[in-house]
């Protein structure tokens, strides 16, 4: 029953700590250091930046100013009534006393001003907040659907992700709080003011307490924010590794490292309590000050302002004020220094914003781009391009070909020698350096992206498939796609039967990306999204992975059906694939070394023959050092 | 506690998370077992409520002490003797007055900071034996739940649960004290003015309450339609490729505009329901300081009470709104902690299937002799689908078994079935003659060695993933066991050499030197009996066949079996068994099975010399 198994615990930390034995080579979850948390307070680039996407709101943004403003004087002016109402309503034995059924009075409309200044304030606020957090998250969002390829192909997915959420969280953190920091502000100045002006003496001798909390906040905040992120990371750091155990439980089982990583963990959670009481005791030991403050002041206020009303000079009412303005008085001190903390996340974060929003966009489509017809003849044409990631090394150099229309043309080479570039280059994922990538005769460039997407279908190498039905994903390229369009082109790729016996059939829903089928299945599924689309021309990259036999036979046999009758540039891996090519293009260090059909090339002895012979069922197999060896001799020919 | 926990546990909330509302009994149990758990802390525990009624009380005297003073005021106007004992009088209440403030200060710095305490030493106990009772559970656990919902168990269910001490049960303390105790003392003062003065209680007790509630419920959906927009962000940017390839960006922002209203939606009706809450409170508490004014006023004026104690009423009544409010973060609270808890311990009280037995003593391994006899199996939850069926063959010390056969025929279960990573539901296997289930699970795991398909790298130095099954292992082994798997090389090749970080958020390594790490970290293990489970499928066939080379040594004592769809990864083995349907159809060596010309021989062929009727029809279709 007891979850804590105290006894077991000890057990095994002396098993693993046995004396004079090295420590393990051994850590559970990882060690890496988060990004940085708080920037400089201010920005003044950033907060420009922000500002763009709070601009359409900013008639709200006003609005929800001025409510703070009378919700705050509201809350101002309540003291003062009570303090009215005692001083001249309530003289003893009056019978007539207008001036409490007035004060009472003012205090009705004071409370209904105060209830609809808080709703609007806090309603207007809120829901501003809300949808500048969605914008700012669809500019992102939307950005990245532009940015070329070669900056997604640095950047981590779960990098962007943390912009997309937790920064994006932070920025809302942030306007929710700047709006409300003017009301602490006003609320301070506010009472400040409104002490003095009922009684200076005794205003300035209570407000003399105030620069004691803003002293002792100034040396506390720096130690706490430190005992705060410690108390942060070493929990991160505990989940982390909570994390991996659950993800890498089979490993962990399987070489059975229970017991250390057990005692490893009870570091990491031992930690993550220490850290905490800390951060508990930091936050904790403000709490007598302020009070003492408190109290000092009402000290102050009694003894000071109490003998002044002895003496008559100073009305009980004004006193009793004083303790009211007392016990509010702390909250805008302690809420602004909070609030330093959150500009100083929102200002990091935004900075990390800003930083994918200004991601250049290489690829885009030009004013008065054309629209690629679906009636052009599908031809496909590499003119002298050349092409780098970084145009100093070039991947590709100078390469010219044509693929006719309704041609399959299988592209071969070693890893390296740039087919997967050339195959990009036919959608203008990235632009040519020198030279032109021509479909249907025109150059890319000159072609809107979106026409062009629909006219050449691509296949990748890793079938990426989306959450959802099988029948969505397959139609994913034509949302108008019947369900007969569907089944057909399944049934066409062979897919048919083995979706049939999902759970669900077309209707079962697969998981992550896929996740529940074999990869062989995945590949037909995403043979049959190819086909749905009905684009002229077919650019597939094929797999490399070893599939099981079984598969590999249905994969070849879809792969014809799929070319049929439109063009095709296979970067093939196969020997199958290749020798059904009408046209093979052997490339090598980004150039097209040999073209032939099989038997030509075969006849030439080149490249192409010497890999052939070399008999491996795959030109992924070679070996490198045949690949060499042959590479050599092949470009001696 | 921290937003990017939450984050990323939220993303999978499941079936296994979503306990069915539990009834109350349930609920209640639950709340009785985490109360019981802080109580093991007693000295804590006893601050903590100990500083909660000091600090009440402490709390409930200032108004009386503010009231006062107002009072000495009152009394005295005119001076002269008496106006100098009522200053004295006025000091003396001012100092009660500090010394009351300061000592509450304190009383409440040790009542929150021991509350959090109970609570951070409750969530220690918990995490430690949530990631023992996780590292444990078998395999067939972690098959039928989603690592999603753990993660929402271990991080935020666990919050839930260590949370209950200091926001529920302190706070019913400490409402207790003040709302009891001060509506004595104000009705006692005078009735009428004092249930005004409390009138707002119920109201907005009630109000924060069913709000509280309210924005839970509506949080949790809120988590869910976010997670469905953090998949559609997710998925489109790691399959950014596909959605160019298919201009689909349209599409996708379409996508990405639906799930994100409908979090929008939620979000706008959640800010909603908090702001008529909160302003709704005010106006409660306001309208019942107004009332105390106005009927408190005449009474003064009617010289029924003093200026003085109409103060107290007011100040008590600043007291007494903060905590009011939180009742519905108390109620909420309860809630959290009764969910939560049911979860964590439905966790924590699982059986785990494949355990030690009572009687387990270690292996003994002298011939290292592997022996399936009649093995039967079935996944559990699918008993009526037999994925093995009587199985049986021998694999001596130095003998390699290659097996192989179609997809989903229990190639891999078998592999699964060695070490115990499911128990057999028929028949037996043995080591040197003891049944593997008579054995400790430790001892068996140190002599079956899996190298698996998706090989898991830890986010660590590529040597301490070599290392893993062998923490305290020299350098030089694992070098050596690196060198084995044709990794040492490329290893070298890397800016960090061994000590480059990988992993998941280290570098990223392919799927063939993934493998070959495996295969390394395998090796590190000394194995009696290595089991490959299809785990060169991504290794180019000449690494393959150096491994192999190098493998011959290593295998010369111990058992290797080898699980395969590359018939040249498993040629050579002493036996080859092909399974299909959970059954071996054809067994025998490599020529004996060709010359069979059975199944494995038309798979031979296929593989061999890939389809040439295949290409005829290529040629007549394309």
């Amino acid at each position: 029953m007891a979850p804590d198994g105290a006894g077991e615990i000890e057990v095994e930390r002396n098993e693993v700590r046995d004396g004079g034995r090295r420590p393990p080579r051994a850590v559970v979850g990882s060690h890496r250091i988060e990004e940085e948390m708080f920037g400089r307070v201010f920005d003044k680039n950033i907060v420009k930046r922000i500002w763009a996407f709070v601009r359409p709101y900013r008639a709200r943004v006003i609005i929800s100013v001025a409510a703070v403003l009378i919700f705050t004087a509201t809350q101002l002016v309540i003291p003062l009534i009570i303090r009215y109402a005692i001083d001249n309503g309530m003289a003893p034995g009056e019978i007539d006393h207008p001036a409490l059924l007035y004060s009472v009075a003012a205090f009705a409309l004071a409370i209904l001003i105060n209830y609809a200044a808080s709703y609007i304030q806090e309603t207007v606020v809120g829901q501003m907040a809300e949808n500048v957090l969605f914008d700012i998250r669809r500019a992102m969002f939307g950005h990245l659907q532009k940015v070329s390829l070669s900056f997604m192909d640095k950047t981590e997915v779960g990098r962007l992700m943390s912009r997309l959420q937790g920064d994006v969280n932070s920025m809302q953190e942030f306007l929710e709080t700047s709006v409300l920091s003017v009301g602490d502000i006003v609320l301070l100045f506010g009472i400040v003011f409104v002490m003095l002006w009922l009684d200076f003496r005794l205003g300035l001798l209570t407000l003399s307490v105030m620069p004691i909390l803003f002293i002792v906040r100034i040396f506390w905040l720096p130690r706490a924010r430190e005992a705060f992120m410690a108390a942060h990371e070493t929990n991160s750091v505990a989940n982390g590794a909570l994390a991996e155990a659950i993800h890498g439980v089979r490993a962990v089982q399987s070489m059975d490292r229970q017991q250390v990583n057990f005692t490893l963990y009870d570091d990491k959670a031992a930690a993550n309590l220490k850290t905490h009481l800390t951060a508990a005791k930091y936050a904790q030991v403000m709490v007598p000050i302020v009070d003492s403050l408190t109290g000092l002041a009402m000290a102050f206020v009694i003894v000071v302002g109490g003998s002044m009303v002895l003496n008559g000079g100073l009305d009980v009412g004004i006193m009793v004020a004083f303790l009211f303005y007392i016990q509010r008085f702390f909250d805008p001190i302690r809420s602004l220094t909070l609030q330093y903390s959150v500009m100083q996340r929102a200002m990091a974060s935004g900075k990390r914003l800003t930083d994918v929003l200004d991601v250049r966009i290489d690829v885009k489509d030009k004013p008065g781009a054309k629209v690629l017809s679906p009636d052009m003849d599908g031809s496909v044409e590499f003119k002298d391009v050349t092409f780098g990631y970084d145009p100093k090394q070039p991947v590709l150099k100078d390469v010219s070909f044509r693929v006719n229309p309704g041609e399959t043309v299988a592209l071969v080479g070693p890893t390296g020698s740039g087919k997967s570039s050339a195959m990009a280059l036919v959608h203008r994922f990235y632009d040519v350096q020198k030279g032109e990538v021509l479909v249907g005769g025109h150059d890319v460039r000159d072609l809107t992206q979106e026409s062009l997407g629909r006219q050449v279908a691509m296949v990748l190498q890793e079938p990426f498939l989306f959450t959802g039905t099988v029948f969505e994903n397959i139609r994913y390229h034509k949302a108008d796609a019947t369900r007969d369009q569907v089944i057909e082109a399944a049934r066409a790729v062979g897919a048919h039967d083995f979706i049939m016996s999902l759970d669900g059939g077309y209707d079962a829903i697969l998981g992550e990306r896929g996740g529940n089928l074999s990869l062989g299945q995945r590949q037909l599924i995403s043979f049959a999204r190819a086909l749905v689309a009905d684009a002229k021309i077919l650019v597939l990259d094929e797999a490399t992975a070893n599939i099981d036999s079984y598969t590999e036979m249905l994969i070849q046999k879809a792969l014809i059906r799929l070319l049929q009758g439109r063009t095709g540039l296979v970067i093939a891996h196969r020997l199958a694939t290749i020798r059904g090519a009408d046209r093979i293009i052997v490339l090598q260090n980004g150039q097209v070394i040999e073209t032939g059909n099989h038997d030509q090339l075969m006849a030439k002895g080149g490249l192409y023959s010497k890999l052939y012979n070399l008999n491996y069922a795959s030109f992924d197999d070679i070996p490198e050092a045949e690949l060499e060896a042959s590479a050599q001799s092949g470009s001696q020919t | 506690m921290s937003s990017d926990a939450i984050g990323s546990a939220t993303k999978a909330r499941n079936s296994f998370a979503h306990v069915e509302a539990a009834g109350w009994g349930q609920g209640l149990s639950t709340l009785l077992r985490i109360t019981r758990m802080n109580l093991r802390h007693p000295w804590q525990v006893t601050f903590a409520i100990g500083s909660t009624i000091i600090a009440a009380t402490l709390q409930l005297t200032i108004p009386q002490l503010l009231g006062r003073a107002v009072d000495q005021t009152q009394t005295a106007i005119g001076g002269g003797a008496e106006g100098a004992a009522a200053e004295s009088a006025l000091l003396i209440s001012a100092l009660l007055l500090l010394t009351v403030s300061i000592l509450r200060g304190l009383f409440t710095m040790t009542q929150n900071y021991y509350a959090e305490a109970v609570g951070h030493h409750i969530g220690y106990e918990l995490r430690l034996a949530c990631y023992e009772k996780i590292q444990r559970l078998s395999f067939s656990f972690h098959d039928r739940v989603h690592s999603g919902d753990l993660i929402t168990i271990g991080m935020l269910d666990l919050e839930g649960v260590r949370m209950y001490f200091s926001t529920a049960l302190v706070r019913v303390v400490l409402l207790t004290m003040l709302i009891g105790i001060g509506a004595y003392l104000l009705i006692s003062t005078d009735p009428v003015l004092g249930l005004l003065a409390l009138s707002f209680v119920p109201f907005v007790g009630w109000r924060s309450s069913v709000t509280r509630l309210k924005l839970r419920a509506t949080w949790l959906e809120l988590q869910e339609r976010l997670s469905v927009l953090t998949r559609v962000m997710e998925e489109n940017l790691g399959g950014i490729r596909v959605v160019r390839a298919f201009a689909a960006q349209a599409h996708e922002m379409m996508k990405f505009d639906r799930a994100s209203k409908s979090a929008l939606e939620l979000a706008h009706e959640r800010v909603g329901i908090r702001v008529r809450n909160t302003s709704a409170m005010t106006f409660s508490f306001f309208l019942a300081m107004g009332l105390v004014l106005l009927v408190g006023g005449n009474k003064v004026v009617a010289g029924e009470i003093s200026v003085g104690t109409l103060a107290t009423f007011l100040t008590f009544m600043t007291i007494l709104q903060m905590p009011v409010r939180q009742l519905g973060m108390m109620v909420n609270a309860f809630a959290r902690a009764s969910t939560c808890g049911s979860r964590l311990f439905g966790l924590l009280d699982l059986d785990i299937a494949v355990k030690d037995a009572p009687d387990a003593k270690p292996l003994d391994i002298t011939d290292g002799t592997l022996r399936f006899n009649n093995v039967s199996f079935a996944y559990p939850g699918a008993q009526d689908r037999q994925v093995l069926k009587n199985v049986s063959f021998e694999a001596r010390k130095g003998e390699t078994v290659g097996i192989v056969g179609p997809p989903g025929s229990g190639k891999s279960t078998i592999a699964h079935l060695i070490p115990r990573f499911y128990d057999v539901t028929g028949g037996a296997i043995t080591l040197d003659g003891q049944d593997i289930r008579k054995a400790t699970l430790a001892s068996l795991r140190q002599s079956v060695a899996v190298v698996q398909q998706d090989a898991f790298l830890f986010t660590t130095t590529i040597e301490n993933n070599i290392a893993y099954g062998d923490p305290w292992a020299k350098e030089r082994r694992i070098a050596r066991a690196s060198e084995f798997a044709q990794l040492h090389n490329y290893v070298l090749g890397l800016p960090a050499g061994y000590g480059t970080v990988v992993g998941e958020r280290g570098v990223s390594l392919s799927g063939g030197q993934r493998q070959r790490l495996t295969i390394a970290r395998t090796m590190m293990l000394k194995p009696s009996v290595i089991v490959f489970d299809d785990s060169t499928a991504a290794i180019d066939a000449a690494t393959e066949s150096r491994i192999r080379t190098a493998m011959r040594r290593f295998a010369k004592d111990r058992v290797t079996i080898v699980i395969a769809h590359r018939l040249s990864s498993l040629m050579h083995a002493d036996q080859i068994l092909f399974v299909e349907g959970g059954e071996i159809v054809e067994r025998g060596t490599h020529e004996e099975l060709l010359a069979k010309g059975g199944r494995y021989r038309a798979l031979y062929d296929l593989q061999v010399r890939p389809g040439e009727e295949m290409l005829d029809e290529a040629g007549g279709g394309g």
